[in-house]
């Protein structure tokens, strides 16, 4: 293969980089030290004639690797996309004239960036190779969606209308879950534009609850199989070729292939035995569930309470009620939509138990989220539902109904109030399976030092909480049987950026096993997670990487012969992209990979690689800076930017006219967690002065566009000040980043702070 | 206590917010209210009253009847209609405090020598006299208030004020002799008992 390669360099003298740089020299550096073969100049290499330029020489002069010396890599992609060569691309824009100051001074070190960018993409370049996609798996248009909710029955109906064919399961007898038990909705129109406040104004009410309509279509459907009474026993393979085993409760079990899989297993209410100060042995004080069951009941007549069939007259509700709260036995966050669900029954009440039943809800903090939130709150208060905020200590009975005892926060005293019938607002508790990396979380959460100590203590605890959890896909994956949890059992999502990704590629949660939600939400989610489905199929029918890298046809290769067998790749995947195989080598799931590289970087003995990112396609990046002597007092320093965050943030600065310091060289990196040590202690020999890393915000609210891998970054950095002591090196030397997209100006003052320490410890003793 | 008092009570027994709601003029505002509070930092006079607006409401809705009818707090506006102006809700917040305090005089319920209530009787009975507020009467009904003692004393007080007044013709002293009024005053006074009797047949309902 090496024989056929042929490199052609092209740069742009456009966007004032000709004014600013001695084009004829960066010519010359890519040719002389990039070895080009061929390098031209041109005025504007992104218009039409610049790219008929780039595309002549590929298919004219066959060639088969181009370096691009113009703008940043982010910016025209659309005019430099030559998907059938390997290229790499020089930022002499944004990364050099933009973010250097226009001065006689900075030319001389402004003209050495630019060739020092140069020599770096021809380097990255030559270590490239065009990839092809692994052919692993065709594309597969069906999708399996477990749970016969709203979630599930509108992610069904969305996927048949694009034309996907569907599999739902449903655990129970019949379509509908939760949903079909209310007696009404909560609206989801606001009130038209317009409509002004006042008494006597056309505001949002509860609707009828249509749920059955939707039953009754994904039943018409003919794209869609349902299965009732049904668990999936099996889930294996990988986006494109999942394959699920369908047991019904007889025992009989189907298996089919699946291209995506969307799971909706919805919710169930949180148990409020530990609510006894709130009455919960009264049978006039009732759950926001068994509220709904009463209404039902009543149909469009008076709702009745449960101790003695009487007509309520008064009613309260309890918001909150064991939620967002520390107390042992309550959740301890809050599930945003209970105070609709109470405006939604309280109205229930004006409406069938007259104007004058007495309607109050005692709350804490009032959130109506969604289309008709603050409308419907107007509604509540146009119906004469009394909203009080108060803090209730406990509902004490004598005889029939209750009494509720609570400090009304605005008057700042003690109240009592009689109630024929009181509504506790539980949370939604989310129907996950158990958390494959339950013990890994709770380690995180101890200091380093303790973490071996505890392990079989925190083992054990995992084990005795997760034994009554039913798993709901039973992945069989090495790294467990279903999508990892990010908080209290919700899974996961990088809520910013892609809100229905989970952490096992082609399965999207949707619903409320996501966040705690009402219908409407829920078939917005579940519109959304359907897309997402449909584009994981057909990702990976074409053998493209998921969110975020979509397009992505390269996959990681690894060298067996020089595989230890370490496992680091395999538990370091965030996406569950690596099991073993019967000989204990690791095997890719091509499609499952979302090609981070976090894998590349865990390797001890580099032997994993992607065909368009590797070991040697950044170390050679590193290697061919130049690196001007001790004497020069012209430092350099390395800094590692996330492409996601922090390399666009440093674009951003440069368009904003924010300077970067003349000595940093910046080398984009897929995620931070695809950094290899080797990367580190070889520029440290090579004489760089300092390393600047910038990844993404990590942790519980993590930003990591790869759920994991900065923080994988951070825990291999920070052995690496050892690293440094060996070389003799001050530790300081290497700093690792939080960095945003927002951190425009922040992000070049970090490599000016590196500049400081640079001065105040010396220069590198490894120049040669 | 007056009888009109206890009927009521009878009659609304626990929501006050209900009997606010029938009886005070803009009343049924107030359960629209959000309990945001801009109106009480809006308000002027906020530090010196015992309620502000946002506790009046809702110490109406938590039936709290006596110490809201009782209260000095809708005695203290000024009109200057900084809440109405700024209430995100648009409640008509000013005219509430007048509704109630109008109520609250109705029922016999004002806290007794409230002094902008003593002054609203003086200011009406005046006015209604000759159709037009005499001043100099008005000055002296308000300074004689508290008794013939008390009266020398204000007027002494004010003694320059008054002087002053007379000279720059504001006051004239002639007005002590009858004073000037409109051409047809009993057509005014008639007018008034009508609307009386409107206000007292639609309470009577109410009762």
């Amino acid at each position: 293969m090496a024989d056929d390669k042929k490199f052609a360099g092209f740069v742009c003298t456009g966007c004032g980089i000709g004014d600013r740089l001695d084009a004829g020299q960066l010519e010359m550096t890519a040719t002389r030290d990039g070895k080009m073969q061929s390098c031209v100049q041109h005025e504007m290499l992104c218009n039409k004639e610049g790219v008929q330029l780039i595309r002549d020489t590929i298919d004219n002069d066959g060639a088969t690797h181009i370096m691009i010396a113009a703008c940043s890599r982010r910016a025209k992609v659309e005019a430099f996309s030559f998907p059938d060569v390997a290229m790499s691309r020089a930022n002499l824009r944004e990364g050099v004239i933009w973010s250097r100051p226009d001065t006689d001074e900075a030319r001389e070190t402004t003209q050495e960036m630019a060739d020092d960018y140069i020599r770096m993409a021809c380097a990255e370049v030559k270590f490239m190779t065009k990839p092809t996609p692994s052919g692993e798996q065709e594309l597969n248009k069906n999708i399996l969606v477990v749970g016969g909710g709203v979630t599930g029955m509108t992610a069904a109906l969305e996927t048949a209308a694009a034309g996907f064919k569907v599999h739902l399961v449903e655990k129970t007898g019949a379509l509908g879950g939760w949903a079909a038990k209310w007696h009404k909705r909560i609206p989801y129109r606001a009130a038209a534009a317009g409509v002004s406040n006042g008494t006597n104004v056309d505001l949002p009410l509860p609707i009828d609850n249509n749920v059955g309509e939707m039953i009754a279509a994904v039943e018409a459907s003919d794209k869609i199989t349902v299965h009732l009474n049904s668990t999936v026993t099996k889930t294996s393979g990988a986006p494109g070729r999942f394959s699920a085993d369908i047991t019904t409760e007889s025992g009989s079990t189907a298996t089919e292939n699946f291209g995506a899989i969307v799971q909706a297993s919805g919710w169930k209410a949180f148990d409020p035995s530990a609510l006894a100060y709130l009455g919960s042995s009264n049978a006039d004080v009732v759950t926001n569930v068994e509220l709904e069951a009463l209404a039902n009941e009543a149909g469009d007549g008076p709702i009745k309470r449960p101790s003695d069939g009487k007509e309520v007259k008064s009613v309260v509700f309890v918001q909150n009620a064991g939620q967002a709260s520390k107390e042992e036995g309550h959740l301890p966050y809050h599930s945003g939509i209970g105070d609709l669900i109470s405006i939604k029954q309280a109205l229930y009440f004006k409406d069938q138990n007259g104007k004058d039943c007495d309607t109050t809800i005692l709350f804490d903090n009032l959130r109506t989220p969604g289309a008709a939130g603050e409308d419907f709150y107007r509604s509540g208060q146009q119906q004469m539902v009394i909203f009080s905020k108060g803090k209730v200590s406990e509902v004490t009975s004598s005889g029939s109904g209750a009494t509720v005892n609570f400090k009304d926060l605005i008057l700042n005293e003690d109240v009592k109030l009689d109630a024929d019938l009181v509504v506790l607002d539980l949370g939604m508790v989310p129907n996950s399976g158990p958390n494959p990396y339950a013990v890994t979380d709770a380690l995180e959460q101890l200091p380093y030092e303790e973490r071996d100590k505890k392990l079989a203590e925190v083992e054990k605890q995992v084990a005795e909480a997760s034994v009554s959890i039913e798993s709901i896909l039973n992945l069989d994956y090495r790294q467990g049987t279903d999508l990892p949890h990010l908080v209290n059992g919700f899974t996961d999502s990088h809520f910013i950026c892609f809100p229905y990704e989970t952490r096992r590629s082609g399965i999207y949660a949707a619903g409320p096993v996501r966040r705690p939600m009402d219908i409407k939400q829920a078939q917005d989610d579940a519109t959304g997670a359907a897309m997402k489905a449909i584009q994981a199929a057909v990702n990976a029918g074409q053998g493209s990487a998921a969110h975020p890298r979509v397009g992505d046809l390269s996959y990681p290769k690894f060298r067996k012969e020089g595989c230890t067998q370490c496992k680091r790749c395999t538990v370091e995947c965030p996406f569950g992209a690596i099991n073993e195989d019967e000989q204990r080598y690791p095997m890719f799931n091509e499609s499952r990979c979302r090609r981070c590289g976090t894998c590349m970087g865990a390797c001890p003995v580099r032997v994993i690689s992607f065909e368009n990112y590797s070991i040697d396609s950044v170390g050679q990046q590193i290697k061919n800076v130049d690196i001007p002597d001790e004497f020069d007092e012209k430092p350099r320093i390395l800094v590692l930017a996330c492409e996601n965050d922090a390399y666009p943030a440093l674009d951003q600065a440069a368009m904003s006219g924010q300077e970067i310091s003349a000595w940093a060289r910046v080398i984009p990196v897929r995620c931070l967690g695809s950094v290899s040590l080797s990367w580190i202690t070889d520029s440290m020999n090579s004489g760089y002065d300092g390393i600047v890393m910038m990844g993404c915000q990590r942790g519980k609210d993590y930003q990591c566009h790869f759920v994991r891998g900065s923080t994988m970054a951070a825990e291999r950095m920070m052995k690496v000040g050892d690293t440094l002591q060996t070389l003799n090196l001050e530790p300081e030397r290497v700093v690792v980043h939080e960095v945003a997209i927002t951190d425009i100006e922040r992000a070049p003052r970090l490599i000016k702070e590196m500049e400081e320490v640079i001065e105040k410890v010396g220069m590198s003793p490894f120049k040669f | 206590m007056s009888d009109m008092n206890t009927a009521m009570v009878e009659k609304y027994r626990n929501s006050f917010l209900k009997e606010v709601e029938a009886n005070v003029e803009e009343g049924e505002w107030v359960k629209m209210c959000m309990q945001c509070g801009v109106c009480s930092g809006s308000c002027p006079l906020g530090p010196h009253w015992a309620h502000p607006p946002q506790e009046i409401f809702m110490m109406i809705r938590a039936g709290k009847r006596e110490e809201v009818l009782a209260s000095d707090s809708m005695w203290m506006c000024t009109s200057c209609y900084n809440c109405i102006v700024r209430c995100p809700r648009e409640l008509p917040i000013t005219h509430i405090m007048h509704g109630l305090a109008t109520y609250a005089k109705k029922l016999g319920l004002v806290p007794k020598g409230q002094a902008t209530a003593e002054f609203s009787q003086i200011f009406w009975n005046n006015m209604m006299k000759k159709g037009r507020v005499n001043e100099l009467k008005l000055g002296l009904s308000l300074y004689f208030k508290d008794g013939f003692g008390q009266g020398i004393k204000n007027a002494m007080a004010n003694q320059k004020l008054g002087m002053n007044m007379m000279k720059a013709k504001r006051m004239s002293a002639a007005e002590f002799f009858g004073g000037h009024g409109i051409k047809d005053v009993s057509g005014l006074q008639k007018m008034i008992k009508k609307a009386e009797e409107i206000e007292a047949a639609k309470l009577e309902a109410n009762k």
